[in-house]
């Protein structure tokens, strides 16, 4: 790892110890199950590429669909209907090339786990990794309240909300917290990893377990609770969604301040930040 | 200068490993024990669950109004044989269930020896293992006491479903579709052998003139075209040994999740 050594450092910098053995476990376990557990529920929707609300399937009226049509010249287009409006989405979206072939597909060959059809491997996936993300997130969970890592560093404070203002403002202009500053997340960054951590991660496990039939029996709350079991698989896809969006803007914001000195954080526990005597 | 190489590397590097462990996932799920090891994740989840939710736990039920106009029908629509159409012709009068196997006192009962055992109606949602769910009303008889009469031998430990409908594409082959319930399954109380839906005998499509129902598991556990039960000690050695049609094309045996 020599060349994630001091490339962004400025000439005073001092390394500080900012994430721990178990947090950094914690995150790269969930970084591949994550990824695993999204490539594998996207096959999965595959099966049936449309969501609904309430208790069953109301099949001529989903929330969202993607379906394919034949146009009178023989070609296969994508078609991905939210609500009433319909986008032609050809190649990614309904209809997509595998194989050399287009092929009607909701999601496309990439974004799946296996990249081919098969609803059957994809749940042996899902259900395998869904046990791991349960696993680590408990673990990370115990951890965190035992270290006093949850209420030191992640619960936002009243004084941290005070400031929420200031912290849009600045991350706008891409100004980012230097010197003895940096040592602890801001608003922004906390009321990101909290809510991830802490609500999308419980919700899209609970949302999941809602969809079995056997959970069903055990506790019928969660049907309640959710609205129905159509209701929960569409938050649970939207749950999912929501993890990529938190993916996107965490690798944007690693990249706009300083990915190399964030990613030595993340491997080696050590962060630099730029001496305030210097 | 550098540091834009140091980029550009360590972009390579991970859109490269992205692709390596793809690729690795792919070839997994194509071995046998890939697949095998990935399944581990639905044996716990039978374990967890049968810990979890009551041996007689009900499926919620639900009210008239939240029925289904249409009922969706899945899988065989309607099968081809010779010997079926000949029963639908003849409204499946002569329709018979064998129940034998691992049992003290084997038998056959008909279609109407069925229709007049004590019965159950329960309105209850249908979920496909492709992710919809569809609402209905079942009417049929309890498989506990049918399976009491037969009186299961101590070794007894799977209900095996013969089904009518041949599955397999080629004309000289025959795999017709079955499956298989714990006894635990199979003997709740809201486990029937269906041959009513919504007030009128079961149509082709959802499987007539009998269909299981087993409402704490997915569609594919729920046999149509039922003409026989048979009770075994394992499903180890039954056609591709995985325990149902659909499991043995690689779905988990257990349905509950």
């Amino acid at each position: 790892m020599a060349f994630l050594s001091h490339a962004e450092d400025a000439p005073e910098t001092r390394l500080v110890y900012r994430h721990t053995l178990w947090v950094r476990i914690a995150h790269w376990v969930n970084a591949g199950v994550l990824l695993i557990m999204l490539m594998s529920g996207l096959q999965i929707f595959n099966a049936h590429p449309a969501l609904y609300w309430g208790v069953t399937s109301h099949f001529d009226k989903p929330l969202l669909s993607m379906t394919a049509i034949q146009t009178p010249t023989g070609e296969i287009r994508g078609i991905t209907q939210i609500g009433s409006a319909r986008f032609d989405t050809t190649g990614v979206f309904g209809a997509s090339e595998i194989f050399g072939q287009t092929a009607v597909r909701g999601f496309p060959a990439w974004a799946t786990l296996p990249s081919w059809r098969s609803l059957a491997s994809g749940r042996q996936w899902h259900f395998f990794f869904a046990w791991l993300f349960v696993f680590n997130g408990l673990a990370f969970a115990v951890y965190a309240f035992a270290s006093r890592h949850f209420g030191r560093d992640l619960l936002p404070k009243k004084r941290d909300l005070e400031n929420i203002g200031k912290d849009i403002i600045d991350h706008l202009h891409l100004r980012f917290p230097k010197g003895e500053e940096a040592l602890h997340y801001n608003v922004l960054q906390k009321l990101a990893y909290f809510t991830v951590i802490f609500i999308l991660g419980p919700l899209i496990v609970l949302t999941g377990l809602t969809m079995s039939p056997t959970m069903n029996s055990a506790l019928p709350e969660l049907l309640f609770i959710f609205g129905g079991r159509q209701s929960a698989r569409t938050i649970h896809f939207l749950c999912a969604f929501g993890f990529v969006i938190f993916f996107v803007v965490h690798m944007v914001m690693v990249i706009l301040s300083g990915p190399l000195n964030n990613l030595r954080a993340i491997i080696t526990g050590r962060y630099g930040i730029e001496a305030d005597n210097g | 200068m550098a540091d834009t190489n140091r980029r550009n590397v360590l972009t390579r590097l991970t859109v490269g490993a992205s692709a390596a462990l793809l690729a690795g996932c792919d070839k997994i799920s194509q071995s046998a024990s890939g697949s095998d090891f990935l399944k581990k994740g639905s044996d716990l989840a039978y374990k967890a669950q049968r810990l979890f939710a009551g041996r007689d736990a009900l499926a919620p039920e639900f009210s008239k109004a939240d029925i289904a106009p249409v009922f969706r029908a899945n899988g065989t629509l309607d099968p081809a044989s010779d010997d079926y159409k000949a029963h639908a012709a003849n409204n499946f009068r002569d329709w018979r269930v064998k129940v034998g196997g691992l049992v003290e006192h084997p038998f056959e009962i008909s279609l109407a020896e069925l229709r007049a055992l004590p019965s159950r109606t329960q309105i209850t949602r249908h979920d496909c293992v492709e992710g919809w769910s569809c609402i209905g009303e079942w009417t049929g008889a309890p498989l506990r006491p049918i399976l009491a009469k037969a009186r299961p031998k101590e070794n007894a430990r799977f209900v095996l479903f013969h089904c009518a409908d041949d599955m397999s594409s080629d004309e000289n082959t025959e795999q017709f579709y079955y499956e298989t319930l714990d006894l635990v399954e199979a003997l709740h109380p809201q486990t029937i052998l269906a041959y009513d839906l919504n007030g009128k005998p079961l149509p082709v499509a959802n499987g007539a003139p009998l269909r299981l129902r087993a409402e704490r598991q997915l569609g594919y556990k729920m046999a149509k075209y039922v003409n026989g039960i048979e009770l075994v000690e394992s499903f180890a050695n039954i056609r591709g040994g995985n325990g149902g049609y659909w499991e043995d094309q690689g779905y988990t045996w257990w349905a509950g999740i």
